[in-house]
């Protein structure tokens, strides 16, 4: 039982990769830009003299900084997720109701 | 053992996913800011206030009725935080991300989530510059509403189809995810309708850039909703979260 469950998370987290290895793969002359990029240029298509009326207050100097600060919200997310799963785990092995 | 096991699989998938983003350029995938008419900005902002207002009230009925719900809320809105974090390459030749907003919708219920949505949303916007202040309820209303509301609807469905709890759960995120960047399109073409083609073509248009490069994205979101939907239930047990009172929440 054990063992099964380890196998299908691991089928699991492979598939999940392959899904994102795949296109970098095949598509090699791609940028992989953001959508987002994409839909702006498809706005300036549609409405050439279109402005954007508001601009951010603050932006990220460069793309170094913009990492840090993407690698910092998942590092936040990854790090509450993680206490929580093994404060329950822990909780749930003290009061003898969980996993062994 | 399974779920240190478990742990370490996930935090390698992780870990994979960023040794990726190499490739990618930064961007979010929500509207940016200032690309809405403020016409429209007004409006996507009226919409999104009642839900947000409306979940933030439930949000504390859960935690005065069960204190301990605290640590799960906070987990269903870390998971959004790390998924809307990781912008993966698609088939299309793009990025995008996922939102993790499912996840969520499926435990307690989908107007939580414009609550928890709304604080990655405006991290993104403040911290970031993805997203914006101004196109801040136009994406709520994609990401924190319709996403989350297709993802109960759909995991209610299966549920209730006797699905497999996990192809149930699959299905939620997935599709929620999937929706949330059709409803961006769908934004984006109502505010710029092509003048030839009209709303349909420039929603062909925007879907062709959002949906399809999320297709992919949304069968990942899916896939590591389930893992972290079954680490959570195998550790906290159905009577702590599997319970009518969380996921029968909607009236």
């Amino acid at each position: 039982m054990m063992k099964k469950s380890i196998l299908k998370n691991l089928l699991l987290a492979a598939l999940v990769i392959a899904l994102a290895v795949v296109p970098l793969m095949t598509l090699k002359h791609a940028e992989f830009g953001g959508a987002d990029g994409q839909a702006e240029e498809a706005i300036t298509e549609l409405y050439p003299s279109y402005e954007p009326w508001f601009a951010p207050f603050w932006e990220p100097p460069g793309g170094e900084v913009e990492s840090l600060l993407f690698a910092l919200q998942a590092a936040l997310g990854a790090g509450v997720l993680g206490y929580g799963l093994g404060f329950l785990r822990g909780k749930g092995e003290s009061a003898g109701a969980g996993q062994p | 053992m399974k779920t240190m096991k478990f742990r370490f699989i996930a935090g390698a998938t992780m870990a994979a996913a960023f040794m990726l983003l190499g490739g990618c350029e930064a961007y979010a995938m929500h509207i940016m800011e200032g690309f809405l008419p403020p016409g429209w900005s007004l409006f996507w902002t009226a919409v999104s206030l009642p839900f947000f207002v409306l979940g933030f009230r439930l949000m504390r009925k859960i935690v005065a009725d069960n204190p301990r719900m605290k640590l799960l809320l906070a987990m269903v809105g870390a998971f959004a935080f790390v998924l809307s974090s990781l912008k993966i390459p698609s088939v299309t030749g793009s990025c995008s991300h996922p939102t993790g907003v499912g996840l969520g919708a499926i435990m307690f219920g989908p107007s939580v989530m414009s609550v928890l949505g709304a604080i990655v949303l405006l991290f993104q916007a403040l911290l970031l510059a993805h997203g914006g202040l101004t196109t801040l309820g136009a994406n709520l209303f994609s990401m924190g509403i319709a996403g989350p509301f297709v993802s109960y609807g759909i995991y209610k469905l299966a549920d209730g189809m006797k699905a497999p709890r996990s192809m149930a759960v699959f299905l939620g995120a997935a599709l929620g995810d999937l929706v949330t960047y059709v409803v961006t399109s769908l934004q984006l073409a109502a505010a710029f309708p092509s003048a030839t083609g009209g709303f349909a073509a420039a929603m062909f248009k925007f879907l062709g850039i959002f949906a399809v490069t999320q297709v992919p994205l949304a069968v990942s979101e899916g896939i590591l909703t389930v893992m972290v939907y079954n680490a959570i239930l195998s550790y906290a047990g159905e009577t702590m979260f599997g319970s009518a009172t969380l996921s029968g929440e909607v009236k």
